[in-house]
């Protein structure tokens, strides 16, 4: 059967594509693994270096495009799966998808996954964002994630080839999953330009792991990402191999970052925790914007820098910069189009956390005064967006209302979302309710008007409805068509 | 706050016990609702957030509120709350509201019992016991309950792993119509003395079921000065969200 399994898998793919059931991007996945469960880990050996796997909640989809992009500057032929199908199923498509001289995996991997996934790859680096709440009903508590990895990392630490780590020192969480045994390369945000006054109400970490006393920061930038440290014993933020040390949207519409980062901590061998023992900084200039992208592009150079230390291979980080310059954003994660004269910005909006960093970049953008902005939310309560709808009471979408000429709401959920709003003291007036995502979109360009912005945060599901009606009216190609 | 209505002067004084730990699912929601219909009507809310630590003086509030936690939250918050048990248990008997969301009617309860056998004490306020299960019971919830003459449909989501079981010194708060309730067997959802009610119903619980909201605000008020009236509200978006969430728990989805 195992002869067989591939080609009657791949050939399932072009059914599903042909009978226009969708990208045809998990069904030749799911068949796989019913005729060969292994096929995973069989096909990935194939791949010279390994691979690279990086889950999160928030991030794993524009990381892992930043990351394709800088190592194949590096010379790197690469498996990745560019359409965002992160579990075990969609990650076997993309391995039946390996070209010919492909060398090295990059995959992003749903959080839940991450576990079955490294079991079956034995992967050369692992790459950890972040965790935020997320979806409940789905994921449980974000100890029951947490706990999970803190297994797969003790397992790796003890593997006859244990893979190098990628880790965000910015995440207290995180960083208790980690021990002395643990090859790591830490990064981290450092501009205090983008310190936030306080943490968000939705922050997942206020007690420390080892002794339970109050963590403090001090600097806050993301949900509970930051400069932390334990107000009882010694636990803090670790030193850095990689940090993003400034951000700054210019006025045309330009994201610059400054990426410091340690050359000595990319030599095999070299002594991981003298962090910046020989530090060099880059400049690069982004379509991708916000103290997230900040993140995800710190996190794609310190994986070039694990790549490296792990594989004794040279990256080249001229190249890869400029190769992280060309990344565009990922489906829905701050795409940009226009209808007629009007600019469509969209954003994915799928937990507090992620709501509540997008609500900043809206605010960013505009005028900076008056009732300038115009947003579009939908809220859908299907299996893919978390069907308990509850977080949105986390998000804080207070600061929204001064700056917002109108929000109109959608979705399966509209009137919880505009309950949300009433109740945070949106006026109702401001507040438009459309029965689909169509009708929605279209009261949200008229109240926009040409040359003005709509910025839309939808469920994930929302952002499907929303890209099909895009596409009925020829406003973007549909997402499985993307390059690869 | 400033108010320019008659009833300036009354405030409701809430204790929201454990913000920053107890938060879980959307807990900050309920808060909001008290605030605002209270606000609407022209009354006032004082908030004392009380944590690990504080101390919660006698007689102080008309409403308090403990939502859910995480379970590691869950015990650091349950060591602390006996510490505050005589208090909770006193207010009760005086005839303050109280309100336990989720993780909050399990600590409410005389104790709950862990999956390695832990035996976390609760604070007694309602004769209930909670047994840790093996699978968590998740998804939308509806539940038929009398509210003090009031037939009427309560709507929320439920995710839990405890089993809670009621004891003799209080009811149900209702029945279930779709889904668990408070252990997946009896049919039974949350618990109700005097003017305590506990639940498994999140979602937050208050903003799509304002007729709960608002006896909690009435019996507030009572505790405070004596009887009251609550001005009707135009409910109609409350009512359109209370809709549709019984619509879609009745939808594969």
């Amino acid at each position: 059967m195992r002869a067989v399994a591939a080609p009657l898998a791949r050939l399932a793919g072009r059914l599903s594509r042909l009978l226009g059931r969708g990208g045809g991007t998990t069904l030749p996945g799911v068949v796989l693994l019913r005729l060969d469960p292994g096929a995973v880990g069989r096909l990935s050996n194939g791949l010279e270096h390994g691979t690279v796997l990086i889950s999160a909640t928030n991030g794993k989809t524009t990381t892992t495009r930043l990351t394709v992009d800088a190592l194949a500057a590096s010379g790197f032929s690469i498996a990745t799966n560019r359409a965002g199908s992160n579990l075990e199923r969609g990650i076997a498509a993309s391995l039946l998808d390996v070209a010919t001289g492909d060398n090295l995996g990059v995959f992003e991997v749903d959080e839940a996954a991450l576990t079955a996934v490294a079991r079956a790859t034995n992967p050369a680096v692992i790459v950890l964002l972040n965790l935020f709440r997320d979806q409940l009903d789905r994921y449980g508590e974000l100890d029951t994630l947490l706990g999970k990895w803190k297994d797969l990392l003790a397992d790796n630490a003890r593997a006859q080839f244990p893979a190098t780590l990628v880790i965000n020192a910015d995440d207290p969480n995180l960083v208790s999953l980690v021990t002395d045994d643990h090859d790591v390369v830490w990064f981290s945000f450092d501009d205090p330009a983008h310190r936030l006054a306080e943490l968000d109400h939705a922050a997942d970490a206020s007690t420390c792991r080892r002794c339970a006393h109050a963590i403090a920061y001090r600097s806050i930038y993301l949900g509970h990402l930051g400069d932390w440290f334990c107000t009882n014993c010694d636990n803090a933020r670790p030193a850095v191999h990689v940090r993003a040390i400034s951000y700054h949207r210019d006025s045309d519409g330009a994201n610059r970052y400054r990426i410091e980062s340690d050359r000595s901590a990319m030599d095999p061998g070299s002594d991981p925790t003298a962090s910046m023992a020989d530090p060099t900084a880059v400049e690069l200039v982004s379509p991708l914007s916000g103290v997230h992208s900040g993140y995800n592009i710190a996190a794609a150079v310190a994986v070039t820098q694990a790549v490296q230390r792990r594989l004794g291979r040279p990256v080249d980080l001229t190249a890869s910069v400029a190769a992280l310059e060309a990344t565009a954003p990922a489906f829905g994660r701050g795409e940009q189009l226009h209808i007629d004269n009007v600019h469509i910005s969209l954003m994915l909006a799928k937990n507090p956390t992620g709501v509540n960093q997008n609500i900043r970049t809206v605010l960013g953008s505009g005028a900076g005064h008056g009732r300038d902005l115009h947003v579009l939310a939908l809220l859908n309560d299907r299996t893919a967006d978390g069907q308990d709808v509850s977080w949105i009471w986390d998000v804080d979408w207070e600061l929204l209302f001064d700056r917002s000429a109108q929000i109109t709401v959608a979705g399966d959920r509209a009137h919880e979302l505009a309950l949300r709003l009433r109740y945070g003291g949106f006026d109702t007036d401001r507040t438009v309710i459309e029965s689909s995502a169509a009708a929605a979109l279209d009261e949200a360009v008229r109240s926009a008007g040409a040359g003005n912005t709509v910025h839309v945060l939808p469920t994930y599901t929302a952002l499907l409805d929303l890209r099909s009606v895009l596409t009925q009216r020829g406003h973007t190609a549909a997402y499985w068509d993307e390059e690869r | 706050m400033t108010s320019t209505s008659a009833h300036a002067t009354q405030t409701v004084r809430l204790c929201h016990l454990y913000p920053s730990l107890m938060n879980i699912y959307a807990d900050r929601g309920n808060i909001s609702v008290i605030a605002r219909r209270l606000q609407w009507r022209g009354f006032g809310l004082a908030i004392d957030e009380v944590g690990l630590g504080d101390d919660l003086a006698p007689d102080a509030h008309d409403l308090y509120y403990l939502g859910g936690g995480q379970d590691r939250d869950q015990n650091l918050v349950a060591a602390d709350l006996i510490t505050k048990a005589s208090v909770l248990r006193g207010a009760a008997d005086n005839g303050a509201a109280q309100l336990y969301v989720c993780g909050g009617i399990q600590l409410a309860g005389h104790g709950y019992e862990t999956v390695d056998g832990q035996y976390l004490e609760g604070t007694g306020v309602l004769d209930l016991d909670t047994v840790a299960g093996d699978t968590r019971l998740t998804g939308d919830l509806v539940i038929r309950a009398d509210l003090d003459g009031d037939d009427v449909t309560i709507v929320g989501y439920e995710n839990h792993a405890g089993r809670t079981y009621l004891g003799t010194a209080v009811d149900p708060l209702g029945r279930v119509v779709s889904g668990h309730g408070n252990n997946g067997t009896d049919r039974l959802e949350g618990a109700r003395r005097d003017h305590v009610i506990g639940t498994y119903l999140h979602g937050p619980l208050l903003p799509r079921n304002p007729v709960v909201a608002d006896l909690l605000l009435t019996w507030a008020l009572e505790h405070r000065y004596g009887s009251t009236e609550l001005r009707p509200l135009d409910d109609t978006l409350e009512l359109s969200a209370h809709a549709v969430a019984i619509e879609r728990a009745g939808q594969a989805r």
